[in-house]
Parts: C-alpha cells; structure tokens; sequence
C-alpha cells in the first residue's frame, strides 16, 4: 500500500545515488581502452572486412562494382561479422554486501556496483547489448539501458546473504556474477551449472572487505550477521582465526573448482585494493571466447 | 588505637573487610569478561566452531590478583594506617620544657629540637600550657604559654658553647612558679647544680627526663710541653675503646685554611682520657689556628690555639763579636735565658737572618748596620717585624741617630748618655716610674728593686712623649717605641745585661718582653698578667664547633679573661690585644667529663622519636595505581587493546620505563656530531636573528674552506654556552648584541678552560661601520662588561708581521661586511725582534686566544641553503673584492687555529719572500 506521495518520496531516495555511481562507473570505464572488439570474422556488419572472388551464390547486387572493374573477375565485399553478444549481470545487493571494515574502505556493495556498472558501460560501448539476470531488465543497448541499471542496482536486499537468479539468461550469452559469496553455494552452484547447460560463459568476482580475509580478532566476541539474524560468540577469537581461515579458503577452492568446470572464470577483489584492476580483469575474462 | 608491630590503625574496624577478599576472588573469576559486539558478515564461515579451551571464560588469576591488590589497598589505606604511632602521654596543668643546651647538646641537637616537637604536639593535643628554656641561658621570666605558640619560637632555641653558669641557675630556680611539670632534655653529663635544680622542679611536679646512652668527647687546650703539643680528650667514662682522628687546622701558605696534621686519639675501654702529643715544624706549628675532633660537632671538640701555642723566632744580634765574654757579661746572655722557654731563637749574620723572616730581631747594643743590611732591615720592619735594641757602651759612643733620626732608632739620642749612682756620679741609681695606661706594659707591677744606673738619653723632640713606653721616676725615657710601617722599633735605653741596671734581673723584664710580644706566654695567663688590658673578641665559637666572626662584639677587660669561666659575658673564642692573642675554650685543661646517673624515682625516656607516618595517603595511590594497570591489562585481556588505544598505552608504558634515558643520549648525539668532523662553533646570543646570521656565515665560510683548503668541516653548530661542552670545538664565533645576557659563572669557568685550553674566540661587535674599535656603541660596552670575567691576555692592535697575515693567504686587510682596521689579538712579547732581512718578527708563541673586531664577519660569509650570498658587501665589483678577501681572513683564522704558528716558522721565509716579490 504505497500512496504516490511515499512512492515519490522513495524514488527520490532511490535516485540520489544513482549520479555518482554512474559518473563514477564513467570514470571507472575509461580507464580500459576499447580493444577491436570484432568478431574477426565475415559477416553482417558495417566495417569492411575483405574483398573476395564473387561466388555463383552471390547475389548479382552484392557485387562491389568499383573492386572488380580494376580486374577480370568479379569481387564481393564482405563485412565483418558484427553480432552484438547479450551480457547479463547478477549484482548482489544483500545486507552482508553494505559492510566496510572502516571508513577507509568502501562497503563491497559499493564496490561491486561500481565495477557492474563499469563493466556495463564498457560493454555497451563495444556494442553489446547488457542487462541484469532475472526478468527486470532484460539486456538492452543504450543509454536508457544504463539508467535503468543504474536505478535497479541502487536496490538494496533485506536478505543476509544473496542468491544468483538463473533466470533471463538467454542461451550462448555471457554472464557476471558479483558476490562476496559468504552465504549458501547452493543457489550458485545451482545457477551456474543451469548456465552452462545453455552454454553460457561469464565471471563470478568474490568482493571481499580486508577483515573478512584476515579476522584481526581477540577476546571474548560476538560477531553478529549485518542484519543480526545470526549470532555466534567465542570467548577467544584469536583461537577461530586459522579455522576461519581454512573454511574461507575451501569457500574459495569451491568456488574456483565449480568455475573451472562450468568453464567460468573465477578471481577475488579485496575493496582495499584499486577498482580498475578488478575493471581489468573482468573486462578480459568478458572477452574470452572459449 | 590497634597496633600491628610498628603499624597502628586508626579504624582497625575496617580491617575485617579484608575478609572479604576469598569471596570477591570466587565472584571476580567467574565472571568472563563482557563480550565485544561486532558486525561481521564473516559470521556464516564461523557458525559451528567451538573454542578449544574452557579456561578462558575466567579472568587470569593475575588479573585477579591484581585487582585483589588494589581493594586490599583500598581497604588498609581506609583502616587508616600509621607507621611508627606514638603512645599519648596523659598530663595536666602548666609544663616546663627545659634542655641543658649546652655544648654537648650540640651534637644531636636536631634530634632534640625534633623531640621538643613531638613533646610540643603531645602538649598541644592535650591543650597544657607550655613554657621552653634552656639553662645555658634561662629567661628571665618563665612564660607559659599556648604550645602551638612555643613551638613557633623553637626555631630560636639553640644550644651555647658554654656550660650553665651554677650561681645564674640558682637565681633562676627561685624565679620559677609553684606548680608545673617538667621534661628536662639532659646533654648526659653529670654537674653538681643539677640536683639541687632537680630539687626545685620536683617541689613544683613531676619529672621526666630525656637522655640518650651515648658518648662525649670534648678536646682540652693544646699545651706546648718539651718541644711537642700536647693534647688530651676526655670522654664520658664508659662504653668500649674507639678511636677518634684529631686533626690540626690552619691556613696553608696560599691562606686556605686546611688540615695541617692529624694524629689519632686512642681511648681504653672504660678510660675516660687519653692524651696524644703531637710533634710539628715549628712552621707548621704557627700555623695551626685550631684543633678539632673530626667527625665531632660540638664546640667542646674544638680547641683553638693562641699565643701559648705559638713560638716567635726571635733573632739575637749583639754588637760584641768576640767570644771570649763571660756568659753573665754577655748583652745576650739575660735574653737568652728570658726568651729560651717560650720562643725559637736564631743566630747568625743579618743577611742569613732576614731570609728566615723572624717574628723579632734583637740588636743589643749594635750601633751602625752595613748600608744594604741597614736597608733590609728597614724593609722587613716595614713590613711587620718587630726590632728590638738595647742600648750600651758602642751605641752610646756612636753618631748615630745624632741629628736626624735614624730609621731603625725610635729617637735621637744625646751625646754620651748618663751615670747617675756610680762611684764617680752624684744622685742615687733611679728606679721606674709606673707604666702608663696608654703603654704596652700598663698594669704591670713596678718591684722596687729595679734600679737604673746608666742609659742613653733621648734628644727631647716634639714625638717624644708620645713614643716613651716607659719612663724612670724622674721622667727620663726607658722604653720608647715607634711604628715603621706595618712593625715597630723599640729601644730599651739600657743594656740587656746587668751591667747598666738591674732590670734584666727581675721578673719585670720577661713580662715586658711578654708584651711587646717578643716572648709568648709559657701557659695561661692570670688576672695580674692581664690587668689593665683589653681584649677584642676576633673569632668565636658557637656550639657547633663553627667559628664565626667577632669583631661586633664588644670588648672584654683583662681580669674578665683570666677569672671568669666561659658564659654570655666570656663566649668561647679567639681574643686579641696589641701583637698577642688569648683562646678561650670550652673546654678547660682541667675538664672531666661523667655520665649524669638520674635517681631511680625520675623516669628517664630515650631521645630516638620515630615520627608518625601516615600511609594512608600511599595505599589509596597504590590501589589507584594498581587500578590503572588494570584497566590496560583488561583491555589487553579483553582482546580490546588495538589501534589507538595501544599506542596510547604504549605510550603511558614508555613514558615510565624510558623517560631517564633522554638526557644522556642527547648529550652523546651532540658530541659525535661535534667530534666526527672539523665543526666551527657560533655562540648563541638568545637573539634568533642574529644566530641564523651566524649559522649561515659559518656555513658560508665552511663551504669557501671545503673547496680552497684540505679543512673539510662539518655543518656549524650553535652552542649554548651554559650547557654545552666548548671543549670539542676548535673555534669559537660570538657575536655580541647589545642585549646579549651575561654568562653565568659556570658558564666562565667553562669558558676560560677553553681560552686556556687552545681554542679561540671571534668576538665580533658588528658595529664597524659606525665607530671605532672600543668606542661607545652599546656592543662594544657590552663586549667589555663580558670579557671583563674572561681570561684574556693583553691584546694589542693587529701587527702588520702577525701570522694571521700569511696562514694560507697573504692578507694586509680583514674585512668583513665592513672593512676596519681595528683587529685586536694577543700582544706579541716585548722582546720580539726583528732579525735583519727578515719581513716579520721571530715570533713563535702560542695561537692568540681571542680576535676582537667589528667587521662583521658573518654577515660577510653567510650563504642560504641555496649557497646565494645572503648580504650585500660594498658596491659592484670592489664589492666583491672585499667579500672575496672577508672568505679569505676567514680562511686565514681557521688555518691559524688549526694549524697554530706553523706559518710563523723563519723556514717558509724564502717562498713568502719570492711571493712578495722582494
């Protein structure tokens, strides 16, 4: 039950954020310089590709008229295959996801959005169509397209920890994921292997805030979930660093081995480190064509 | 009050709360520290993991323990704990504080006072009237008053050097009032006045005296008994052997008073005397002011010395050299024998004599010196000696002192003298009058038989009556005497043999030898010895043994001297008349020392005071101490010890354990830095301006120096003079401000060891531009005011031949930012010639300690950190010139300093010669 006023009100909110995190996704983008992002091939497009010998199949109009008249024969231009290829992104916009250890750091959401929208930017640029998993925002190209991202990413969840929606990937596309992957691999495993069934490739980043890779923690502790839902109290921290540790790093292992089977790529950004590495890698592994 | 040993508690109630302490050690370890919260998204990978340990749910036990601690202070210091309490003394009524206060109280007598105090508190807590005294000087009238009142007047009460007096005592106790009580603070020595005192104050109440089993020593008067001093102590007969040092005091050669000699004083056990003879040179002798029991401070183990100690050289000269003579007819012979027990007599030619310095020479019957004899002679009368002549036969017959008057003769004497009573004279042989009061020999008794027959005569002169010392009764001089100079000359009119009178005979004739202190009392004086004389007080003796000056006092009539014993008329101490000198001492040669025995019904108490201490104060600062560690452990246990919170407590730690430290490593950083190379040094005049002119000059000058010579220094320093070290620096520049604070006398002291030492200062006044050298700018009077406390030599204006004209450099002119030719240095000797063909003196003293100018140096050679001259110098190019030849002086000065006169050496004359082209 939601009266227009409270509806304005709430978009109001909503869109407050939405001009940095778009300039800043700007930024974030043109740090990455647009490599030919062909599909090196002929095909139907708009830049010339090759002049070839006119085949008996070619239609007498396709013939380049200017080529063949320096010649006997008869040539054909061929464009380049220009397909635009579909992206979807799949942003986690759990609770667990507004946590920053300190003011020094960014929360990962922030992060993770910067990058989702960089990455959006990027690959819009190129000529790719983008949109996010899920029946929302199927991709699109364009501006508007971006705006719209940008307003939906701006969301947050109530949720402790996000799953991956399978949904709206269409076949053979690409596909991000970005988590800190802290809460259940079920619902991940569950969507990745449902993506590779279509034949859809793509990149899980893990965002991951500095503490939750090192756990500097003493003393008698209870650490609490962002939205308080769990609870767990130790009376010497120090003595859960290494268990912690070893179960962060077999989170990983998972992630990583569940990757390499689906044909995904897999890495984890720190929100201490600089954003245009992550831009970088997820840009490359975007790319990839296997 | 509840007492634990030495320990009292003032609410020992409170005491039973340390009971608590095992139950608050259950409650305090089972409960865990509270938890920390945080937001951790993490959480999901934790769920499930237990904690290995259980024992970590409970504080450590030292945690515990330490907070245990710190109730336990709580607790205690609450309960109100006193160290040392001391029992209540129940009374009434009006008391009377009284101490001996005599000498022997001297030694302890701290330890008195702080007794009163405690007996005044006890007073003042009871709310008795109290009234303090000592009987070494009783007051007039017994004042009881409120205790707080006379423990403000206790700073006043001090003890005497003296003994009380019986008879004053006596007077006194009959002033007392009815009722009182009495705690009497006794020295420990036993005197006879004291029972019937005790007497008195038992009439008025109850009494209780104070008295501590320990020792006095007191020293008796030095005698000088067969050629060795002899001393004795004496002690209160009891107790062990000890063995106590004397030692002998007096002024050195220089006049600093220090310990001449020491002998040890061994007493028996059980022995109340012991007695140490002491054998010194008689230079060593006279000079001995005082001797004292080392370690002792009382005024009875100090004994001053007097004329009794001391023994004149007296030289005898007789005009007869023959020695054929009879002994009686000797003019040497009666003197001898006066003179031999009480002084050290010299024999020999003048010459030999003189150069001994005797206290007296005795000419009998010598008429005429030798010219230069006669004026050695004159210097040393002038300069404090005593001549004494007598007259005869040769002096009679001779001129001298005819017409004019003689030096060495106090009057002119008549042709031929007189007979009278011969067997060729008329008149009977004269005797002598009585001495005036206004002479040297006044009081003292004329015997009858003492007759003159013959003597020289005085030519009546308008001095004369005021020289006669001492006339015959017909009013013709026999004595007369004048002053020369610091000494005097005296004339006896008449042989010093029997031949002319029968003075030398009598007794009278040692005693007016013992005035014109020619001879030295042999012991102590008595009253007829003494009549008619008046001695000033020089030095006197407190009770301590401290000698303090005397010469306010008034002075004290002979009789008083040898009758009284010491007392608030006769204080202990040194006392002069004329040339002689008397000690009065404490102690007497017949003094003996007994330990007082109280009666048995008189409670007797012990001096020791252990002063109540409240601890309160202490615990509750320890239990907030402990606390304080707590809070830190807790924190550290507690897993909250991070970021800001540990640099603060790292810090609190540090503060505590390094804080000592920070001196000494400042000292040693600051010499390496001086020391490891070549540093030039500025003065720091408190003007900051004017240091950073000298910093940069002297890096201006250092970098000219780095790149001409093979002087590499290192950055210049500034140095504070009253805190640093000058010794490391070879060079000092001072820039004197007009404003610029004197150094302290420490601050000269250092600076006149570096003068002394080698190093060199640059005084620069920076007022060339506006007068000359010395003039009346106000850094100029300044300069002055400073060195006037330096140790400088004479200086002279910069000789053209100096070494400073040709250490690295030829130079003729220093300038600086001003070019003047006013440089001072140290004066060349005298004596320094100039051998012929040579450009410059033979010159090979010492580095010249300072350089005075006011060229502005620093000015001249300062550089920004950039090297870019920081002060124009002249005009354009002459401009440059002189700032050319300013680094150039500079060079010059450093090399003079390091290198000192080498370039003064006549071996590098032909290269300077072919390089002044002569």
């Amino acid at each position: 039950m939601t009266t227009p006023l409270a509806l304005r009100a709430d978009a109001e909110h909503l869109a407050a954020p939405l001009p940095p995190l778009l300039a800043e996704a700007e930024h974030l983008a043109s740090t990455v310089l647009l490599g030919d992002h062909g599909r090196r091939r002929p095909g139907l497009g708009d830049t010339f590709w090759q002049y070839r010998p006119a085949q008996p199949y070619d239609a007498t109009r396709m013939i380049d008229w200017r080529r063949s008249a320096r010649t006997d024969a008869a040539y054909v231009q061929d464009k380049e295959w220009q397909i635009a290829q579909s992206v979807v992104l799949w942003i986690d916009s759990a609770a667990a996801m507004r946590f920053a250890s300190s003011d020094s750091v960014p929360t990962k959401a922030h992060r993770a959005r910067a990058l989702a929208l960089a990455v959006a930017i990027l690959l819009s640029r190129g000529g790719e169509r983008v949109g996010l998993t899920g029946l929302r925002l199927p991709p699109r190209r364009g501006a508007a397209q971006l705006d719209q991202m940008a307003a939906i990413l701006s969301e947050d969840d109530t949720t402790d920890y996000g799953a991956p929606e399978a949904q709206g990937m269409l076949p053979h596309s690409r596909a991000l994921f970005v988590s800190d992957f802290l809460g259940d691999l079920g619902p991940v495993e569950d969507a990745l292997t449902r993506a590779a069934d279509r034949g859809v490739r793509g990149a899980l980043l893990q965002v991951l805030d500095p503490q939750e890779e090192a756990f500097p923690f003493d003393g008698r502790t209870v650490f609490e979930s962002m939205t308080g839902s769990l609870k767990h109290e130790t009376l010497k921290a120090s003595d859960l660093r290494s268990r912690y540790l070893d179960r962060l790093a077999a989170r990983k292992d998972r992630l990583s081995s569940l990757a390499r089977m689906t044909g995904w790529q897999f890495t984890t950004h720190h929100t201490d480190s600089p954003a245009p590495s992550a831009l970088l890698w997820l840009y490359q592994s975007l790319e990839r064509r296997t | 009050m509840f007492a634990l040993g030495p320990l009292g508690f003032l609410a020992p109630w409170l005491l039973v709360g340390l009971a608590a302490l095992p139950v608050l050690w259950v409650l305090l370890r089972a409960v865990p520290p509270a938890p920390v919260k945080r937001r951790f998204p993490g959480v999901a990978l934790l769920l499930g993991l237990t904690d290995d340990e259980s024992q970590t749910d409970r504080t450590p036990w030292w945690l515990l323990l330490l907070r245990l601690l710190a109730v336990a202070a709580l607790i205690i210091g609450f309960a109100g704990p006193v160290l040392n309490p001391q029992p209540q003394r129940e009374g009434t009524g009006p008391l009377l504080i009284v101490a001996d206060g005599t000498w022997a109280d001297a030694r302890d007598w701290s330890q008195r006072s702080a007794r009163i105090e405690t007996l005044l508190d006890d007073a003042a807590r009871q709310g008795r009237q109290v009234a303090l005294a000592t009987l070494t000087d009783p007051p007039a009238e017994l004042v009881f008053q409120d205790a707080a009142a006379v423990r403000q007047t206790l700073p006043n009460l001090q003890p005497k050097p003296w003994q009380p007096d019986p008879q004053a005592l006596a007077d006194w106790a009959e002033t007392l009032p009815a009722r009182f009580d009495t705690f009497w603070l006794s020295d420990g020595l036993a005197r006879d006045e004291r029972d019937t005192l005790l007497a008195t104050f038992e009439a008025a109440g109850q009494v209780t005296a104070f008295q501590s089993p320990r020792q006095v020593t007191a020293l008796r008067p030095a005698t000088f008994k067969d050629g060795e001093i002899a001393l004795s102590a004496v002690r209160t007969p009891s107790g062990p052997g000890s063995e106590l040092q004397l030692n002998a005091i007096g002024r050195d050669p220089a006049g600093v008073e220090r310990q001449l000699a020491t002998a040890p004083l061994v007493f028996e056990p059980g022995a109340s005397a012991t007695d140490v003879a002491l054998s010194l040179p008689p230079e060593l002798r006279n000079r001995v002011t005082r001797f004292e029991v080392a370690g002792v401070r009382s005024a009875g183990a100090v004994s001053l010395t007097d004329d009794g100690l001391r023994r004149r050289e007296v030289a005898l000269i007789s005009g007869s050299g023959s020695a054929e003579e009879v002994d009686l007819l000797s003019p040497l012979y009666y003197l001898r024998e006066a003179l031999e027990p009480t002084a050290d007599i010299i024999d020999g030619s003048i010459p030999d004599i003189l150069l001994g310095n005797p206290d007296v020479i005795v000419l009998a019957d010598v008429a005429t010196l030798s010219g230069s004899e006669s004026a050695d002679v004159l210097d040393w009368v002038e300069a404090g000696g005593l001549l004494l002549r007598f007259a005869g036969p040769r002096l009679a017959a001779s001129d001298v002192g005819r017409d004019a008057e003689d030096p060495l003769l106090p009057v002119r004497l008549r042709d031929g003298g007189r007979t009278v009573g011969g067997a060729m004279s008329w008149g009977e042989p004269k005797a002598l009058a009585p001495f005036d009061e206004n002479s040297p020999f006044s009081g003292l008794p004329v015997p009858d038989d003492v007759t003159v027959t013959a003597q020289v005569m005085a030519q009546p002169d308008p001095t004369l009556s005021d020289r006669v010392i001492a006339q015959l009764a017909d009013g013709t001089p026999l004595v007369t005497r004048k002053e020369q100079g610091e000494g005097q000359v005296v004339l006896v009119h008449v042989t010093a043999n029997a031949e002319w009178s029968s003075l030398p005979l009598s007794g009278l004739f040692v005693q007016m030898l013992e005035r014109l202190a020619v001879s030295t009392r042999p012991a102590s004086p008595d009253a007829g010895d003494l009549e008619g004389t008046t001695w000033l007080p020089q030095q006197v003796l407190d009770a301590f043994g401290n000698l303090d000056d005397g010469t306010a006092l008034p002075g004290i009539a002979g009789e008083v001297i040898a009758e009284s014993a010491p007392g608030a008329d006769l204080q202990p101490g040194l006392y002069a008349s004329e040339d002689q000198s008397i000690a009065i001492n404490a102690i007497s040669a017949d003094t003996t020392l007994a330990t007082q025995q109280w009666p048995a019904r008189i409670p007797v108490e012990g001096l020791v005071v252990e002063t109540e201490t409240p601890l309160k104060g202490w615990l509750l600062a320890a239990a907030l101490a402990l606390l304080a560690v707590d809070i830190i452990a807790s924190l550290a246990v507690g897993g909250r010890l991070k970021g800001p919170r540990a640099t603060a407590a790292t810090v609190v730690l540090a503060a505590f354990l390094l804080a000592p430290q920070g001196a000494q490593a400042q000292d040693d950083d600051f010499a390496i830095a001086a020391t490891s190379e070549v540093t030039l040094g500025y003065v720091m005049t408190g003007d900051q301006q004017t240091d950073d002119i000298s910093s940069a000059g002297l890096q201006g000058l250092s970098n000219t120096l780095f790149r001409r010579t093979s002087i590499e220094p290192g950055p210049p320093m500034g140095i504070d003079l009253e805190r640093d070290d000058l010794s490391l620096f070879p060079f000092l520049y001072w820039p004197v401000i007009a404003d610029q604070p004197m150094p302290s006398s420490d601050a000269y002291g250092k600076l006149n060891r570096y003068l002394r030492g080698g190093g060199m200062i640059l005084f620069d006044t920076q007022d060339a531009d506006t007068v000359g050298f010395g003039g009346a700018s106000p850094e100029g009077r300044r300069l002055q005011a400073i060195a006037a406390g330096l140790d400088i030599p004479e200086i002279e204006p910069i000789p053209d031949d100096h070494v400073l004209t040709r250490t690295f450099y030829l130079l003729q002119s220093y300038p600086g930012r001003y070019n003047s030719r006013d440089i001072w240095v140290e004066a060349s000797p005298a004596d320094a010639e100039q051998a012929d063909g040579m450009p410059f003196r033979n010159l090979n003293d010492g580095v010249t300690p300072v350089v005075i100018g006011g060229n502005d140096w620093a000015r001249a050679w300062a550089v920004d950190q950039y090297g870019d001259r920081m002060f124009p110098v002249g005009r354009g190019q002459a401009g440059e010139r002189q700032r050319e030849f300013a680094y150039r002086f500079g060079v010059n000065l450093i090399m003079h300093v390091l290198t000192g006169n080498y370039k003064s050496d006549q071996v590098h004359v032909p290269d300077l010669l072919e390089r002044l082209g002569q």
